[in-house]
């Protein structure tokens, strides 16, 4: 719903635009006008599209003329459109893969600019109720790969474990199945829904439940401390990401091509300037400056 | 005058021809596309993958891509026979209730009300079952599962009712006034007339809408997306999460690689769909033609 009001919200902006750019020519300043009113495509993960939608509000109105569009799919998504072209920046929860970076050079004629933009933890989510506080990533993979069935296996209440997780498209999927699963398949019995929002909706809803998605995102319902392999249970905060201790943190990526029009390598450095990254927190992700 | 009348006629004509063929036109480019689009898994290889694959599983993009359409044929399938065995004898009980029972002030309500369900969208009939239905029927059954083939099925057979019931109550209201009163005239009920010889005597349209609820019922999309749970599972339980055909299609078409296998697999299930809903049309309208003749030659 909120995007579909952005997104005409940006729809009016772009016809006023064009109504503005008629009356240029008169002042004789109408090559400006033209260019800045080419819109900046942005796409990419679903994970990121809140973050992307603050982002390009503010640069927005600090910028008033360029009209940016902000779009979800997944971040395979929007690789695909930057390397098609139908994108000028790809937002992506996961690294770009060296076959993608070689056909966005192949199409673009240009490299690729990796930006890390912000700091994401990848949460493994219960329901309030659940009386499991932290769970070892090698319980986790167990469990998502339909190897542990019941709470009780793992000092829960007696009750089978419904899994939820994200369609193969996302970013998170294939970070959680490299990063968890070690590449291995998740269960069969995951049942995929269409963002984590929506994965965060069906836990709260389902005291069985267990899910995972960015941090961001975590409302009513409970985070667990993740325990990697020899370590302690650490649960999702800015400390144990700042400091690299909670094992499932993540680099949230924009993509661009090196030789990409001044208005995506403007905004794009912008994203990194404190102002913009006072941003990221206000979203719930973790900014840059911790790590460094 | 009579010249302009001919000039007339004949141009309203070829608009009308054009517009016939342009449908026709399109639909056989969309099944050449879709067909095309398939190429690259048309082999017996692939064939194999698909069906004979065990454990069937799909898993399209892991590392060794697993492409069995086993579990996915079997989602499919769930949804559409729970659907069909909650809508037929809904849509039939209540459009035999509306031609033969209801007064006309009655017939004049329900007729329009339930003519309404088929304008809603399916995407809020989805929603609907999602936060909803499926809540309810998980407390009312201590139901290990939210998304299942039982809410997916409902929810679905919501969307099938208007349809059996408008078909079917134009069938039973089409039956001659002759036909009920002959059994009045044998002493029969109410009920006996209704049940015995209205019924029968309406059974081609009755037919006629399952099957066209069938074909809607395979191909329905966004109820299933949002209320089936989307887990591939080789199970019969209908208390399984689903995964239909068409849901898939939509979940994945978006993301996949454009010429890869998966993208030439959505696309063979797209023909599997076209198929299945060309198949069942043609055996319906055979069905319906032969009960006719039947009737017509009994009567």
């Amino acid at each position: 719903m909120k995007q579909a009001r952005i997104v005409s919200t940006l729809l009016l902006s772009v016809l006023l635009a064009a109504c503005g750019g008629r009356e240029q020519p008169a002042t004789g300043e109408r090559p400006r006008a033209s260019r800045s009113n080419k819109p900046l495509s942005i796409k990419g993960s679903d994970t990121m599209v809140i973050l992307g939608q603050r982002l390009a509000e503010e640069y927005m109105k600090k910028n008033p003329g360029l009209v940016a569009q902000v779009n979800g799919g997944g971040s395979g998504t929007g690789i695909a459109a930057l390397i098609n072209g139908t994108a000028d920046l790809a937002q992506s929860s996961r690294e770009m893969k060296d076959g993608e970076k070689e056909k966005v050079a192949q199409s673009r004629g240009a490299a690729v600019v990796e930006l890390p933009v912000a700091l994401d933890a990848l949460g493994v989510f219960v329901h309030q109720s659940n009386s499991v506080q932290h769970l070892t990533i090698a319980q986790i993979k167990d469990i998502f790969q339909g190897k542990t069935t019941n709470w009780s296996q793992i000092g829960g209440a007696g009750a089978p474990i419904v899994l939820y997780g994200r369609e193969n498209s996302s970013g998170t999927y294939d970070y959680f199945r490299e990063h968890v699963l070690n590449k291995e398949d998740f269960a069969t019995r995951v049942q995929t829904l269409q963002g984590t929002a929506a994965v965060i909706n069906a836990i709260g809803a389902d005291k069985n439940g267990i899910g995972y998605g960015g941090i961001a995102y975590a409302k009513e319902v409970r985070a667990l401390a993740v325990q990697a392999e020899g370590g302690q249970p650490v649960a999702p905060s800015e400390a144990t990401v700042a400091d690299g201790t909670y094992p499932l943190s993540r680099k949230l990526f924009f993509y661009y091509a090196a030789n990409a029009p001044e208005r995506v390598t403007a905004f794009a450095q912008w994203s990194v300037t404190p102002e913009a990254q006072a941003l990221v927190t206000k979203v719930g992700y973790f900014p840059l400056t911790t790590v460094q | 005058m009579s010249r302009a009348r001919t000039i007339r006629n004949n141009l309203m004509q070829a608009v009308f021809s054009v517009a016939g063929w342009v449908a026709i036109v399109f639909i056989a480019l969309i099944f050449v596309f879709t067909f095309k689009e398939t190429g690259p898994v048309l082999d017996a290889q692939h064939m194999r993958a698909f069906f004979l694959t065990d454990p069937p599983v799909w898993q399209p993009t892991s590392e060794i891509p697993k492409l069995s359409l086993i579990p996915i044929i079997l989602g499919t399938l769930k949804a559409t026979v729970v659907g069909l065995l909650f809508a037929c004898p809904v849509g039939v009980a209540a459009a035999l209730f509306t031609s033969e029972f209801a007064s006309p002030r009655l017939r004049e309500i329900i007729k329009p009300v339930i003519e309404l369900l088929a304008g809603i969208p399916s995407v809020v009939m989805g929603f609907f079952a999602l936060v909803i239905l499926a809540t309810w029927l998980q407390n009312a059954f201590g139901l290990t599962y939210r998304l299942n083939a039982i809410n997916a099925g409902l929810a679905l057979g919501f969307a099938l009712v208007p349809i059996i019931f408008t078909i079917s109550e134009d069938g039973l209201a089409a039956v001659p006034r002759s036909y009920r009163e002959a059994s009045y005239a044998l002493g029969a009920s109410n009920f006996q007339t209704a049940w015995n010889v209205v019924l029968p005597a309406a059974a081609p349209a009755v037919f006629a809408s399952f099957v066209l609820a069938f074909g809607r019922a395979v191909g329905e999309t966004m109820i299933l997306l949002m209320a089936g749970g989307n887990a591939a599972i080789t199970s019969i339980s209908l208390l399984d999460p689903l995964r239909t055909l068409s849901a898939t299609i939509a979940a994945e078409m978006g993301e996949v690689v454009v010429g890869s296998e998966h993208y030439a697999t959505l696309f063979f299930m797209g023909t599997l769909l076209f198929a299945i809903t060309f198949v069942s049309n043609t055996f319906g309208q055979w069905v319906i033609r032969r009960m006719r003749v039947r009737m017509q030659g009994a009567a």
